[in-house]
């Protein structure tokens, strides 16, 4: 093999060689579908776990490739969840896949206006911005109770098979290939848009707004795409939330859920996106199994290990496993 | 001959501090001119308003005789008008091709571009990388920004205004902070500038000044104290008293 010629660096070569694929990103996948075969009991747990990773996926796509934080980004997990499920109990529209895409529709309507909004705004201002967003629609939510059922919950969605063949089981066998499909839909859609052109302008939003408004981008406009895609995206993971349970309450749209969320990204790592990945994994396994434990105390459990995390590995999970190989490597050499 | 770029009248105060008074100036297609005065004259605060980072009380700016007083900063750009940055403006975390071919993509309109991946735009990465060889930064083209020495960081700074193929272009020290054994090769960068190019360049090295500007402005306290060519200034008495001498003597 030829050795690179260091005087040349090949700028081609380095940008398609960021773009490819490797052979370590299958293995989420092989996990997920080996997880079917080896633990069918968990099935249900683990379509919890991918709503969650298609619910962080959205997140990383505004925090850590823009650079948004936000503090409600359940706004529109909640958005997705009430639209499918009123869908449903007040229309009487029980196809799932039409349903959950008319859920990621209106999270998305949602996520335009109020990012239009929003996305004037930087630093303090935008974190509360996004936090009242998130709580005035969770008020909205308590006070149309003839639509959303407020306080008790929206009750009396039917959803029929999917495809007219596969219930929603018990084990919820059928569902977790139905998330695992809209996950990959999900995160195809958004490894393409991070390597695109316009993926990379949001790095530079995020890394030097004020050049990028200097060398001609229409920055506010890429935000608010951006923020579009996003809230599509957790609209989707809501939509799914309600097709699974059946279920709405106001807690979808709650402070504790965009914290949550925030909370799975920061631990799997930002900006890269497997870390929803393995965020959402760790943290619902873990609060499954110590909310076994004690009932009463889980959450303490789930802050040490953020802290831990947090205090310990720089960018998450895997940011520290990237500088554990990296390390290994130096001292190989 | 419309001047690629034209100052009239133009006025801006923070409340009694007035930062630019009735300020005029014109620059020809092609023209080298400087822009000096002491410290707190108002050099930056130009740029600021010239480029639309900051509003003026009244006031106009024309590029190429069409005025652009009203426009946002980035309509501006893509009028012509570019600047660099005193205090360098860089996306850290990204590499030297993709600080720049950002620019370049931005120039051509590729960035709203959502699912075609970056490597396929090979015009915009190879207009960058020819950039990246005439400011000889071939060998750090692959590292991140924060790797990389000052003095090349601001080799960076320039590189990604020249992506936006400007023709009026407003450097703010661009020498700033490269040790003097660096600084040849920005000059060297300048002096390389397509002649086309109107260039309003603010610098404290009166070398620099000398060498490089056809046409020099002197601002003091937010006003045109006189203009001329390099050899009128220096012999102009008020200039000495408030600048040069003072210069001579720090």
């Amino acid at each position: 093999m030829n050795a690179p010629d260091r005087s040349a660096p090949d700028p081609h070569g380095f940008l398609r060689g960021r773009e490819r694929w490797r052979p370590v990103e299958a293995l989420p996948w092989l996990i997920a579908i080996g997880a079917f075969f080896a633990l069918p009991d968990y099935m249900i747990l683990g379509t919890q776990v991918i709503t969650m990773i298609i619910f962080a996926l959205s997140l990383d796509l505004i925090l850590g490739y823009a650079g948004i934080v936000s503090l409600g980004h359940a706004a529109y997990f909640g958005a997705g969840a009430y639209a499918t499920g009123m869908l449903s109990a007040h229309l009487g529209w029980g196809e799932p896949i039409s349903g959950l895409l008319f859920g990621g529709a209106v999270a998305g309507l949602v996520g335009f206006v109020s990012g239009w909004v929003l996305l004037r705004y930087h630093g303090l201002t935008l974190l509360m911005l996004t936090l009242a967003t998130a709580i005035m629609l969770q008020e909205l939510a308590n006070v149309l109770e003839v639509w959303t059922g407020g306080f008790d919950g929206l009750l009396g969605m039917e959803f029929t098979p999917l495809f007219g063949l596969f219930e929603n089981d018990l084990w919820g066998h059928a569902y977790y290939w139905y998330a695992l499909a809209v996950l990959a839909i999900c995160f195809l859609f958004a490894r393409r848009l991070v390597h695109s052109a316009f993926g990379r302008t949001l790095v530079g939003i995020r890394e030097n707004t004020r050049r990028m408004h200097a060398i001609g981008s229409p920055v506010h406009w890429r935000l608010v795409t951006v923020y579009t895609a996003s809230a599509t995206m957790a609209g989707l993971a809501g939509a799914l939330f309600a097709e699974i349970n059946a279920y709405v309450t106001l807690d979808v749209l709650s402070f504790a859920r965009s914290g949550a969320v925030l909370i799975v990204l920061i631990l799997g790592g930002t900006g890269r996106l497997y870390g929803a990945f393995v965020g959402a994994t760790v943290y619902v396994i873990l609060e499954d199994e110590l909310a076994k434990a004690s009932p009463e105390f889980w959450e303490f459990g789930v802050g040490l290990v953020l802290v831990l995390v947090v205090l310990f590995f720089r960018g998450g999970l895997l940011g520290g496993l990237d500088s554990a190989a990296r390390r290994l490597k130096e001292a190989r050499s | 001959m419309t001047p690629a770029l034209e100052v009239r009248d133009l006025c801006r105060s923070f409340g009694a501090l007035h930062v630019a008074r009735n300020i005029n100036l014109a620059l020809a297609p092609g023209a080298r001119q400087a822009l000096i005065g002491p410290n707190g004259a108002g050099k930056t605060m130009l740029v600021n308003l010239i480029t639309g980072a900051l509003k003026p009380d009244s006031g106009a700016v024309f590029v190429r005789g069409e005025e652009i007083t009203d426009l946002g900063q980035a309509a501006r750009v893509k009028k012509g008008l570019a600047r660099t940055y005193q205090i360098n403006q860089l996306f850290r975390e990204l590499t030297v091709l993709e600080n720049i071919a950002l620019s370049v993509a931005e120039r051509r309109r590729r960035g709203a571009n959502l699912l075609q991946p970056f490597s396929r735009n090979r015009e915009t990465v190879d207009e960058a990388a020819q950039l990246i060889e005439t400011l000889r930064l071939g060998d750090d083209m692959l590292k991140p920004i924060r790797e990389l020495p000052y003095g090349r960081q601001r080799l960076v700074e320039i590189a990604i205004t020249l992506g936006q193929r400007p023709e009026v272009l407003l450097l703010d020290e661009p020498a700033a902070g490269v040790p003097s054994t660096e600084s040849h090769i920005i000059l060297e960068a300048l002096d390389a500038l397509p002649d086309n190019i109107a260039i309003l360049i603010i610098e404290h090295d009166m070398e620099v000044v000398f060498r490089f500007a056809e046409q020099v402005t002197v601002l003091v306290g937010g006003a045109v104290l006189v203009e001329g060519p390099p050899a009128a200034i220096a012999k102009d008495e008020g200039v000495r008293a408030v600048y040069l001498g003072e210069h001579e003597h720090g």
